[in-house]
């Protein structure tokens, strides 16, 4: 009994930790990604290298005045960056770091885990509309619009692997693909999977880039044309905490990749698995992330949904049908 | 996408695209009236940023008037002292030599380089990429690092006077604008090209969108790369020639699809073509003296005197009426981006908001120039 | 439906291509001037603000006062007087002031002047909280300079 408090506690410490320097510290490896490859220097001002950045930009949002505008709703207006925060901090108890470490094995943590994105998509939603401002609304529109039509691929190519693993528990996920890079579900070399399986990767890659309302699917906060897009009329930590709810949301869907696809916490040859492998693959997607966002300009919203419903899927789904058929010979 | 569809007008909303937005290269307003995403009519409010300066050439000599040029289009302002210098040329008979000649074209071409390597980093910003802003502007500083060694200003020169210009070229100049167009043609199929050019995203983005026809070019006056991407081959460098540029070969580049995509591959072919003709100026390039005679006190006969010379945006016009005295009686200044925007009000019905905002992009606005 | 795989596949490629050429300038040095550490060094021609120019040996200025720099300022920034030189012809400066919140470093006044009085500074680091220190008085800053060159 004693056990499980503590293992709790330490549990709830550790992830508030881990969610708190990765939603500050994702902030500088942004701008210092972006910066390198604009052939600048980024933040270095701050502390040695800039390290210190987060934090005086941490404090600078916490002075600022809280507006909260005429003719929004009130309740609605507040409540809405606190839910955009609550999804990415609860979806981190189900991850699996590592074999050992891992808050709560759930049955069907895969299920909590889309549940949740959902309830994120909510929060986008009501922020937009509760502001009272025509921008936010579009803003808010197009991206309910845009998150739904990339659920639907993200789930068939999940389906794809929770039947090739057996279950929807993420750490027998991850523990079915220990012991080398050939048995990691991008590969699968068995029964002839790897054909299919590394398209059913980068079919979930762009989605989890569409889900979080990154560039180049960032049309939710297109700074050019519609000023800050939903987030327009949140200043101080409104502000701070949709960012930092954005952030979250990215380290949450390399953590779902790299469980799913890449072997989570196993080592390319399979000799010294552990949590360092996990995070070094993490962190890898996650620079793939910012790579991306710096190096491509924004699609139109009807280009994206073009390419969710007429090109994912349908790749998507041959890929299911596929899988299944291999499954049900081999 | 331009979709013939059943605009309910009583279920709209107007947007202002307000003085203040990012996407407005300048103080331009838009009341845009919306259905949802669609823009159901789109009327451009202008006059926000009017400094009166025809009345300021009224109230000063002819030569004081040179300043001010640079400051309507900052961008390309050694042509909008090219166009002044020329009319005050012609209404007063002024010879100017042919080093001057040359040299003028050399700058005025390197500032259309320039001027067309910053509307591509705005456009690409206004659509969502944030990195080739910073690879145009690596470019572009070499221009001005060039320009500045000669003007000793960056971006509004008052470098041309009448009968020539104030500053003559040294060797470095010359071998730094031959580093240039070496560079410059090393980086443009990388960074320029496979990196956006050949993007599927922008492609998407801008191909079929913004279709001028050459019926709505010819009604609104619009010139420059807006109706060469709309099939009409008209550069007033090549068809009212003035200064040397009969002594170039250089190519109009002129595209057919008349969509924002053409107007795109017009000012990327253009810059390709001003670099060709500042490699053949450096390498005719006269000696002599690079001011004329002009006498202390300018007092041109009194008459009707035009100029036409052909900036990064298009033709722009410069009329000057004179009465005999030291100023001008009137000096009137045809925009070429006056008439380009007229253009939105009419193509931008029907679209959705950010391919409006693509389309105002290709047709490449500065708003102090039409405010003037 | 034609150009479904043709865009899948063209797209596709363009798409890497994109990524590798920011990820080789992700290795490259950077091309920016680190200001205040780096200064930049400013060619001859540079416009700052105008300044007397001062005789090689008295350090009084050139000046003879004829206010054609006056006259041929479009923004009428220039004031300037003089008195008459005792024991010859001739006026001397007493007061020389550039109103440098209206000029346009436009040139003509350096251009006008026969007397090689007149050139542009290199100064660019002009910043203050008050508007009257943009008043410049140029008699002060040549006093200034003569003493710095002893």
């Amino acid at each position: 009994m004693d056990t499980s408090i503590w293992r709790a506690l330490i549990y709830l410490a550790g992830l508030l930790a881990f969610a708190g320097l990765n939603a500050a510290y994702l902030g500088w490896c942004e701008r210092k990604g972006a910066a390198r490859i604009q052939r600048r220097i980024g933040p270095c001002e701050a502390g040695w290298a800039g390290l210190a950045q987060p934090l005086c930009d941490g404090l600078k949002l916490m002075s600022k005045q809280l507006l909260v505008p005429e003719g929004v709703d009130g309740i609605i207006f507040r409540v809405a960056p606190v839910l955009a925060m609550i999804p990415a901090i609860t979806s981190l108890v189900v991850i699996p770091f590592s074999d050992n470490i891992g808050a709560r094995a759930m049955e069907l943590s895969v299920l909590l885990l889309f549940a949740l994105a959902s309830l994120s998509m909510i929060a986008v939603l009501l922020g937009g509309w509760a502001s009272g401002n025509k921008y936010a609304i579009i803003s808010s529109a197009r991206a309910v619009s845009q998150n739904l039509a990339y659920e639907i691929p993200m789930l068939l190519t999940v389906i794809t692997v929770v039947m090739l693993s057996g279950s929807m528990n993420l750490r027998e996920i991850a523990l079915d693909q220990q012991g080398g890079f050939w048995h990691w579900n991008i590969f699968r070399l068995e029964h002839g999977h790897f054909l299919t399986m590394w398209i059913a990767f980068i079919v979930f890659f762009i989605c989890s880039v569409a889900e979080t309302n990154r560039a180049p699917f960032d049309m939710a906060e297109a700074e050019s044309e519609l000023v800050a897009g939903f987030m327009t009329e949140y200043s101080s930590m409104g502000f701070g905490l949709f960012m930092m709810g954005e952030y979250l949301n990215i380290v949450i869907g390399a953590c779902l990749t790299t469980t799913l696809f890449l072997g989570g916490w196993d080592c390319p040859f399979g000799l010294t698995p552990g949590v360092w492998w996990f995070l070094i693959k993490i962190y890898i997607l996650i620079f793939t992330f910012i790579w991306i966002r710096w190096t491509y300009p924004r699609t139109q919203i009807y280009r994206l949904l073009n390419l969710s419903w007429k090109i994912l899927i349908p790749f998507s789904l041959a890929n299911l049908l596929i899988t299944a058929a291999l499954i049900k010979v081999f | 996408m331009t979709v013939p569809i059943h605009l309910r007008h009583d279920e709209t909303f107007v947007l202002n695209l307000g003085p203040q937005h990012p996407a407005t290269h300048g103080v331009l307003r838009v009341k845009l009236t919306m259905d949802g995403e669609y823009v159901v009519k789109a009327e451009p409010v202008l006059g926000y940023v009017h400094r009166m300066h025809e009345k300021m050439a009224e109230d000063g000599t002819f030569i004081q008037f040179m300043p001010n040029t640079a400051r309507m289009d900052y961008l390309h302002a050694l042509a909008f002292n090219h166009g002044y210098a020329l009319v005050v040329e012609r209404a007063a008979g002024i010879e100017v030599p042919e080093r001057a000649e040359y040299i003028r074209v050399i700058t005025v071409e390197l500032n259309r380089i320039a001027s067309h390597l910053l509307w591509w980093a705005a456009f690409l910003l206004d659509l969502g990429g944030f990195t080739p802003l910073l690879y145009a502007f690596d470019d572009r500083e070499k221009i001005i690092d060039l320009l500045e060694r000669v003007t000793g200003s960056r971006l509004t020169y008052s470098y041309m006077r009448f009968g020539g210009v104030c500053n003559d070229i040294d060797d470095e100049f010359i071998t730094g604008t031959r580093d240039f167009i070496k560079r410059l043609r090393s980086r443009l199929p990388r960074f320029y090209h496979d990196l956006v050019t050949h993007n599927i995203i922008l492609i998407k983005r801008i191909k079929d969108i913004g279709l001028i026809t050459k019926e709505q070019c010819r009604r609104y006056g619009a010139t420059g790369p807006v109706v060469r991407g709309s099939g009409i081959s008209y550069d007033i460098r090549k068809n009212e020639p003035y200064s040397v540029y009969p002594e170039f070969d250089f190519d109009i580049p002129v595209f057919d699809e008349c969509d924002s995509m053409a107007r795109y591959m017009v000012r990327m072919h253009e810059i390709e073509q001003s670099l060709r003709i500042v490699e053949q100026a450096l390498d005719k390039l006269p000696d002599g003296p690079v001011m004329g005679k002009v006498p202390k006190m300018l007092k041109p006969e009194a008459g009707d005197f035009y100029a036409a010379v052909e900036t990064a945006r298009g033709s722009l016009g410069h009329r000057l009426v004179c009465d005999g005295g030291k100023n001008p009686y009137r000096l009137k200044l045809r925009s070429p981006t006056f008439s380009n925007l007229s253009l939105f009000g009419e193509v931008a019905e029907g679209m959705l908001l950010a391919d409006a905002l693509a389309f105002m992009g290709s047709l490449d606005l500065v708003i102090p120039e039409i405010d003037r | 439906m034609n150009g479904y795989w043709s865009d899948i596949f063209t797209g596709s490629k363009s798409l890497v291509t994109g990524l590798l050429i920011t990820a080789r300038e992700f290795f490259k040095p950077v091309v920016t001037e680190q200001y205040p550490y780096e200064v930049p060094v400013m060619t001859p021609r540079f416009r700052g603000h105008i300044e007397l120019i001062g005789n090689e040996e008295t350090g009084q200025p050139n000046c003879v006062v004829c206010g054609m720099c006056q006259r041929a300022c479009p923004s009428t920034c220039i004031s300037l007087d003089g008195r008459k030189a005792e024991g010859g012809k001739g006026k001397v400066l007493t007061h020389y002031t550039l109103d440098f919140t209206k000029c346009s470093l436009c040139g003509l006044c350096v251009e006008s002047c026969n007397f090689n009085a007149l050139r542009f500074s290199k100064d660019y680091n002009l910043v203050s909280f008050d508007k009257n220190d943009f008043i410049m008085d140029m008699l002060k800053r040549l006093e200034e300079q003569n003493r710095c060159k002893q």
